[in-house]
């Protein structure tokens, strides 16, 4: 028996990237779980997980996480794949409406909150607008932390700013579509809504998975729009990890909440691998 | 074509949606800021004999955490620094590694850093170290400066070893609109306000315009104004007194003044924004946090020292220090350049370009922007109050100084602005408290009085 000779190349291939994420994303995640359970003379240590389930910041943190992400990702998978579609269907000026969309994608998340800011705060855009058409008699506060309209504010920023992302991964896995199946639908008397439901949407699932993974972990992460728009009127996951590492200067719980973070994105990548599970048949 | 016709679209709707989104003022016409320049006569009173200095100190690094922002990095190098007869190279650091750096340099023994600028609750970690000189004969050579006693002890953090030469100090103060002095509660001197005449003052401008015209910096240094003035000035102490009856009867008359806060003071940083946009009438917060206000419009607004309360008036002064490391190469250039930084021409100089005041005895000259003269006049007036209380920023603590603000912070969060039960958030907060003084081991501070061991609160 001849031996295979084994062919390096591919995994010569692999190398460059596997050495940056154990470099940068496997070694940081080892050092972060180092810290959060283990105390400054080495020993191994559940002080700082216990501190944080008690932390008084910690229910009001995950709370508002929580809310932030149900409010977001059905609203921005709905409005981005009904974006998408409108995209499809090669109505006129549908190339001005990608630009259009594909704008807010360019802005950094604390820029796009800083926008929203100006147009939320007492003498906003907002508030000039409803006066100067003399809707108001004075400005309404909006962001007044005993009100839900900083969470509107932040959930209508978070849409405004992150919804083209799903919008490409749609488009892209929109497009893969032979448009066979769709024709094919159509001349069996198909009408719009049984081709999007029965055929359009089942082939989109892998492009779904993709764009509600990355999605959520990103909104399990909001930071910067929340920062800018509530201060302190609303706190967040990783806004309490921000403040443990940068203004209370403890390391070990920063690490702590980050894990926290980690996991939750851990269990809701696995819960969508799990709920939009595509066969290998159905992959063409 | 079709590619261009397609552009031309995008920016016409850009366009468009630009000119829909123009802001319209609101209720007042916001004035355009103008920089106000005072003429004042100048009169010769004395002639100083100059002679051309032919020494050259070399190379002298000064690190600092104060004058990070790079605005002011760049006025400490081309301004503060220019007169220095040798190369000063200005090193702003935030403060974790600024002390990573001093002592890594310490325990190689090898440095490059001369001179180093710190607040005085930052040293006590590189005292601890060894890593610092005494300076005891420098500040010797300094006494005609008029540097005040308190200050120079402060320097010895302590010991009897003089650790660092005061450099500079900033505080808190109030600051106003002038549109709010009308509301002022009868008989208030507004230079001498007592914080229950601060609430009806706020409370004398809602009732009058319907809105919450008070602010507080609740997103930027709230717990300063915790531990620093609100405590003191109720409790006579910071932590030892942290869940005292006065306490208690504190923190319900500062729910009782939450009322007249604006609601967007969650967001607040830096009052002179909302001071400037006129969210904000009455406020409270860091010099250097307010200056923009009295620079831009210094006929709108009045800088104020702080309200007082039953105990007198708590107010937390934030001084500058300069040290040099027992690593320091050009020994020389360092003590020239703590020499030169603490005359009162450099110290005026410091004021303009970066907000701290002087710590030696100095007459503000014509030049110097009336914004500044105004804070600096408060300034004073606070400190020389005959009831001031002066509370140190913690000491002590060692690398979890930040974790004392969490406390102080999180019992704000859950009795004000949750509305749980006083008694039982200051139970358990004063047991953090406690906790932390303990693996610390930190002593009290200014204005608790001295402990042997960990501070107790009581």
């Amino acid at each position: 028996m001849k031996r295979r000779r084994v062919n390096w190349e591919p995994y010569a291939l692999l190398l460059p990237s596997t050495a940056y994420l154990v470099l940068f994303f496997a070694w940081p995640m080892v050092q972060a779980f180092k810290l959060g359970f283990q105390s400054d003379d080495g020993q191994f240590t559940l002080a700082y997980v216990q501190r944080m389930f008690g932390d008084a910041a910690f229910v009001n943190a995950l709370w508002n996480t929580l809310k932030l992400i149900i409010a977001i990702i059905p609203l921005q998978f709905i409005l981005a794949l009904i974006m998408a579609l409108l995209m499809m269907e090669r109505l006129r000026g549908s190339d001005i409406l990608a630009y259009v969309y594909s704008i807010p994608l360019a802005i950094s998340d604390l820029a796009a909150g800083l926008i929203w800011f100006s147009i939320f705060t007492e003498r906003g855009f907002l508030n000039s607008l409803l006066y100067s058409l003399g809707l108001l008699e004075r400005p309404y506060l909006f962001l007044n932390y005993q009100s839900y309209w900083p969470l509107v504010a932040i959930v209508l920023a978070e849409v405004w700013r992150a919804t083209s992302i799903v919008f490409v991964i749609l488009v892209a896995g929109l497009q893969s579509i032979p448009r066979d199946y769709i024709e094919a639908a159509e001349v069996f008397g198909a009408n719009w809504f049984q081709r999007v439901r029965r055929v359009i949407l089942p082939m989109l699932r892998p492009s779904i998975q993709v764009a509600l993974i990355l999605r959520t972990l990103l909104a399990v992460q909001v930071f910067a729009v929340v920062m800018a728009l509530a201060g302190r009127g609303v706190t967040v996951l990783a806004a309490e990890a921000y403040r443990w590492h940068g203004e209370y200067r403890n390391p070990h719980m920063a690490a702590v909440y980050a894990m926290f973070i980690l996991i939750i994105s851990l269990a809701s990548a696995f819960f969508y691998l799990r709920a939009l599970r595509v066969k290998e048949e159905a992959i063409l | 074509m079709k590619k261009l016709s397609s552009m031309l679209m995008v920016g016409a709707i850009l366009l468009s949606l630009l000119a829909a989104c123009a802001p319209a003022p609101v209720v007042e016409t916001v004035e355009v800021p103008v920089e106000k320049t005072v003429v004042v006569p100048v009169e010769v009173t004395k002639i100083v004999e100059v002679e051309p200095e032919e020494v050259d100190y070399g190379l002298v690094t000064f690190i600092s955490t104060q004058g990070v922002p790079i605005e002011e990095a760049e006025a400490m190098r081309g301004v503060v620094l220019a007169d220095f007869p040798g190369q000063v190279e200005f090193i702003g650091a935030e403060y974790e590694h600024f002390e990573d750096l001093v002592l890594s340099e310490v325990q190689a023994g090898k440095g490059s850093i001369d001179v180093a600028g710190a607040l005085h609750g930052q040293f006590p970690t590189l005292v601890a170290a060894g890593a610092l000189q005494d300076l005891g004969a420098l500040m010797d050579s300094l006494s005609d400066r008029g540097i005040p006693e308190a200050f120079v002890e402060l320097g010895k953090l302590g010991t009897d070893t003089q650790y660092y030469v005061p450099w500079m100090q900033a505080t808190y103060i109030a600051a106003a609109n002038k549109k709010a002095l009308e509301y002022l509660p009868a008989g208030a001197d507004p230079e001498a306000l007592t914080w229950e005449q601060f609430r009806d003052w706020g409370k004398n401008i809602y009732e009058a315009t319907g809105e919450k015209k008070l602010g507080f910096p609740v997103d930027g240094l709230l717990h300063r104004f915790l531990e620093g003035y609100i405590y003191p000035s109720y409790t006579g102490g910071m932590v030892t007194t942290f869940k005292s009856p006065e306490a208690v009867e504190m923190w319900e008359f500062i729910k009782d003044m939450w009322q007249y806060v604006h609601p967007q003071s969650m967001v607040y940083g830096f009052m002179q924004e909302p001071l400037l946009a006129e969210e904000v009438w009455v406020t409270w917060d860091h010099t250097a946090r307010l200056i923009e206000a009295f620079k831009a419009r210094p006929d709108d607004f009045v800088a104020l020292p702080a309200p007082s309360g039953p105990r007198g008036l708590g107010f937390m002064p934030v001084t500058v220090g300069l040290a040099m490391p027992v690593t320091a190469p050009n020994q020389e250039g360092g003590e020239a350049l703590i020499d030169y930084m603490t005359r009162p021409e450099t110290q005026i100089s410091v004021l303009r370009e970066i907000g701290f005041f002087p710590v030696v005895d100095v007459e503000f000259p014509g030049y110097v922007p009336i914004g500044i003269r105004m804070e600096g006049e408060a300034v004073t007036k606070q400190a020389a109050a005959p009831n001031a209380i002066p509370a140190m920023l913690p000491v002590g603590l060692g690398p979890r100084s930040g974790e004392i603000n969490k406390i102080y912070r999180d019992a704000f969060t859950r009795i004000v602005i949750n509305g749980e039960d006083t008694v039982t958030v200051l139970e358990s907060e004063a047991a953090n408290l406690q906790a932390l003084m303990e693996e610390t081991g930190a002593p009290c501070w200014p204005p608790d009085p001295p402990s042997v061991g960990a501070c107790q609160v009581k």
